[in-house]
């Protein structure tokens, strides 16, 4: 009796959960082998589309006679690159139409055309053309014999499917594509970004932990840029920090702070000198962080603040008692409270971060000093169209999250064990 | 040590004056004011006699007063001697400083004698300028977004830092920008396209997502432990990595250009994480409930839509309205999937819109309003659940 009730439990349990499965599997773990298939692979955009055989039906009347009639096909082979084997084609005809003069290649039975063209090279292309007769010398009505479509079939090897693997792709993004700059650029984007918008978390959930008239409106101001779509901020960045007629530049040069507009977004260094000593630094890059941290620190505000709501408010007291300073408190109560949301933030924003692709493309397309590794894997795929690229760079994404996850958790896993 | 604190004291609120009023000078350049200066020379020497005086005159004069009087003094020094400003502008300063004079009114000589008494003022002082730095570093953007919206490519080429609105004329020209957006560029169309797509994709993940994380919250079977974990780690992987695998196999089916593709798509990658947080939920409504139903010998379609659902309305809303919100907002798959403009999502459009350099640029922020108000009236009037959705499922980025 138990063992059938367990049963019938198992079996409801699949299918309650095998769509959501099904779905997923089929649409993000699939796909994640085939990127390790096609990274392997010489393919381009073009490639990619399935070579078809195509014909265009084009019906000419035969002057003085109204019973009869000449069809032309234009057949032709949609790839440029590929063959088609074995094409097959069928057309269907009224029931009264008797075909004239019959290609060698071509039955006709039933009144159905049908034709067996053998292989077709890549770019092929023929006028074929049957005239027909009706068998009772009555008018063809022309415009529904232009209504029955021919059907074409053809066998053709799908590039994605065959077994031509290349370690080229590899070699590329390795050795040709300023594999270092791009690491590089990746990492003070990813790592300044994190950074940059747990620190301001941490600032902002401080504040708002503190009484203060308007405080709920506050927070949901302090949400706007996380919730709104990326599109609509980045372009408002963008007309914010134009140089020929952007707002912030307008502004600084009408209060005499600069004399000449800067492009923030389309200079990739500016050189600063501090105390003496001249150093360049990135400047369309740091626009890109700031933009980063403006959008995502809302969410390491809202990380943090559900922390610090938590923290017992008998430690604040005890420390009151003591004689604690502000800054006392918030150096050894506030921080040590919340170091381990910390550290999952910056796993997590970390990751995020690293794979962040819309932000950049919008703000420069990874132009000047800004291209990262997921803009790369966009160039190489669709810009260069070369998706085999593509494939391989988002590949070194994956190896290198992997790496950071493991290092990660190595390094969490002692903590846990020293403690 | 008296005399430190002292100094401390006029510098920072010196600081927090300078920042108040020229965020205000700046919003009033804004409205086509022509200020050229922010004078912080004289801000700083303002701030700081002020700053001396207050703890000078103590409660002498009655706090009110002591308002009026700076006020009136600085209103009179900055809008009428230095530069000759419109009435509007000198009620907002004369408030500023009122509201300055009110918030260092608790700080007295006896009270900076305390022990930690400049941390406590930088403390305080930070979180006010911090509430006021956040406010204005988040809401200008958006403001500038609208009020760009409003203008015309001549009127911004003439002075490109007057952006008043002038209501007085016709609603077609005010509102042009917008009714051309939506006549000439379709965006009406964008629009439904857009709600078809999110509303879709919050029906399909939430029909497919209630029954398994119903199953992976309460019945036992052979992988759980393996599903629920595995359902994290996918949820992990970036969608720059599934691009393009993705976009071969739906150019090959067919799929690209198409709503359904993009509902595929937008429900697979959404699917994790709408289960994460509804067997979360499931999981605290008491198991007994349902043991009296399985003795009513209801069936698990009936446990879940008469007992389950009724009981998770909270938890669904809030996965419902993050659902729609990354849907709504998604831009990465509408860009590699959709080139023909006649499917178009309302964030492709935009970006379409902007890649023709030709484009006025009101014309694209009215577009960017357009897509912005439905995602920012959602929030505000649904904050609770969003809130609750965003901490939940904020591994999404």
């Amino acid at each position: 009796m138990n063992d059938t009730l367990a049963n019938t439990e198992k079996k409801t349990a699949y299918i309650l959960t095998l769509p959501a499965v099904l779905l997923v599997f089929s649409i993000i773990l699939f796909p994640i082998f085939a990127n390790i298939w096609i990274s392997f692979k010489e393919v381009e955009l073009k490639d990619i589309r399935i070579p078809e055989p195509r014909a265009k039906k084009i019906i000419k009347s035969i002057s003085d006679d109204p019973s009869k009639i000449k069809i032309l096909y234009k057949l032709r082979n949609s790839s440029l690159i590929q063959e088609i084997r074995d094409v097959s084609f069928k057309d269907n005809f009224p029931k009264n139409f008797k075909i004239e003069n019959l290609d060698p290649r071509c039955s006709y039975e039933k009144y159905n055309l049908k034709c067996e063209f053998g292989n077709w090279p890549a770019k092929y292309r023929e006028n074929f053309q049957v005239i027909f007769a009706t068998n009772d010398g009555s008018k063809i009505d022309k415009k529904n014999l232009k209504l029955i479509k021919p059907k074409l079939d053809g066998k053709s090897d799908n590039i994605l499917l065959n077994t031509n693997f290349t370690l080229k792709n590899f070699k590329k993004v390795l050795f040709e594509n300023e594999f270092v700059d791009l690491l590089l650029t990746t990492f003070y984007y990813t790592f300044f970004g994190t950074v940059g918008s747990i620190v301001f978390g941490i600032l902002t959930a401080q504040m708002v932990n503190q009484k203060f008239y308007g405080r709920t409106f506050m927070r949901s101001v302090l949400l706007f840029p996380y919730v709104a779509p990326v599109v609509a901020l980045a372009y408002t960045w963008e007309l914010l920090l134009d140089p020929n007629s952007g707002t912030l530049n307008s502004l600084l040069l009408n209060y005499q702070i600069i004399e000449t507009p800067i492009n923030l977004l389309g200079q990739k260094y500016i050189e600063i000198s501090i105390l003496g000593f001249d150093f360049k630094l990135r400047l369309a890059l740091t626009t890109v962080i700031m933009f980063e941290i403006w959008r995502y620190f809302p969410l390491a505000f809202l990380f943090i603040l559900a922390r610090l709501q938590a923290i017992p408010k008998e430690l604040y007291e005890a420390a009151d008692v003591d004689g604690a300073s502000p800054f006392q408190k918030f150096f050894n109560i506030t921080l040590p409270q919340i170091t381990a949301v910390i550290s999952i933030l910056f796993m997590i924003r970390f990751i995020w971060n690293f794979n962040k692709f819309e932000d950049v493309f919008l703000l420069t397309g990874g132009a000047s000093g800004t291209r990262t590794l997921p803009i790369n894997v966009y160039q190489q795929g669709f810009a260069i169209s070369d998706i085999g690229m593509g494939s391989a760079v988002s590949m070194v994404i994956v190896v290198l999250l992997l790496m950071f996850m493991f290092f990660y958790f190595k390094l969490l896993g002692k903590r846990v064990d020293e403690n | 040590m008296k005399t430190k604190n002292i100094i401390i004291f006029s510098f920072i609120s010196t600081f927090f004056l300078i920042f108040l009023i020229s965020i205000w000078k700046i919003l009033a350049t804004l409205q086509g004011l022509s200020i050229n200066s922010l004078n912080i020379e004289i801000l700083f020497i303002f701030g700081f006699l002020f700053s001396l005086a207050h703890l000078g005159i103590g409660d002498k004069i009655k706090l009110f007063y002591k308002s009026i009087i700076f006020s009136s003094i600085f209103v009179f020094c900055d809008g009428y001697l230095i530069q000759k400003l419109p009435v509007w502008y000198n009620v907002g300063v004369f408030l500023i400083i009122y509201f300055f004079t009110n918030k260092i009114s608790k700080y007295s000589f006896t009270g900076l004698k305390e022990e930690h008494s400049t941390q406590v003022i930088l403390f305080d002082f930070l979180t006010l300028f911090g509430i006021l730095f956040f406010s204005f570093v988040i809401l200008f953007p958006f403001y500038m977004m609208l009020v760009t919206s409003f203008k015309t490519q001549i009127a911004l080429l003439v002075n490109p830092l007057d952006f008043s609105i002038n209501f007085g004329q016709d609603i077609k020209d005010l509102f042009k920008s917008y009714f051309v957006i939506f006549k000439s560029y379709k965006f009406g169309k964008y629009i439904v396209t857009s709600t078809i797509v999110s509303v879709g994709t919050v029906i399909i993940t939430l029909l497919f997502a209630i029954p398994a994380a119903y199953a992976v919250a309460r019945l036992n079977f052979f992988g759980k432990t393996f599903l629920s974990t595995s359902i994290l780690i996918i949820y992990m992987f970036p969608a720059i990595v599934l691009v393009i695998p993705l976009y071969t196999i739906f150019s090959q089916l067919g799929l690209r250009n198409s709503i359904e593709g993009l509902l595929i798509v937008y429900t697979a990658t959404t699917l994790p994480v709408a289960i994460y947080m509804l067997q979360g939920y499931f999981k605290s409504i008491p198991k007994e409930l349902e043991e009296a139903a399985i003795l009513d010998k209801l069936s698990w379609f009936g446990i879940i839509t008469k007992i389950i659902i009724p009981l998770s309305i909270p938890a669904i809303s809030s996965v419902a309205l993050y659902v729609f919100m990354i849907a709504w907002n998604e831009f990465l798959f509408s860009l590699m999937f959709l080139d023909n403009p006649n499917s178009f999502t309302l964030s492709r459009a935009i970006q379409y819109l902007s890649g023709d350099a030709e484009t006025p640029r009101q014309y694209l922020m009215a577009g960017s309003v357009v897509v912005t108000l439905p995602v920012l009236f959602i929030f505000v009037y649904f904050e609770k659940y969003l809130v609750s959705g965003l901490t939940a499922g904020s591994v999404k980025g």
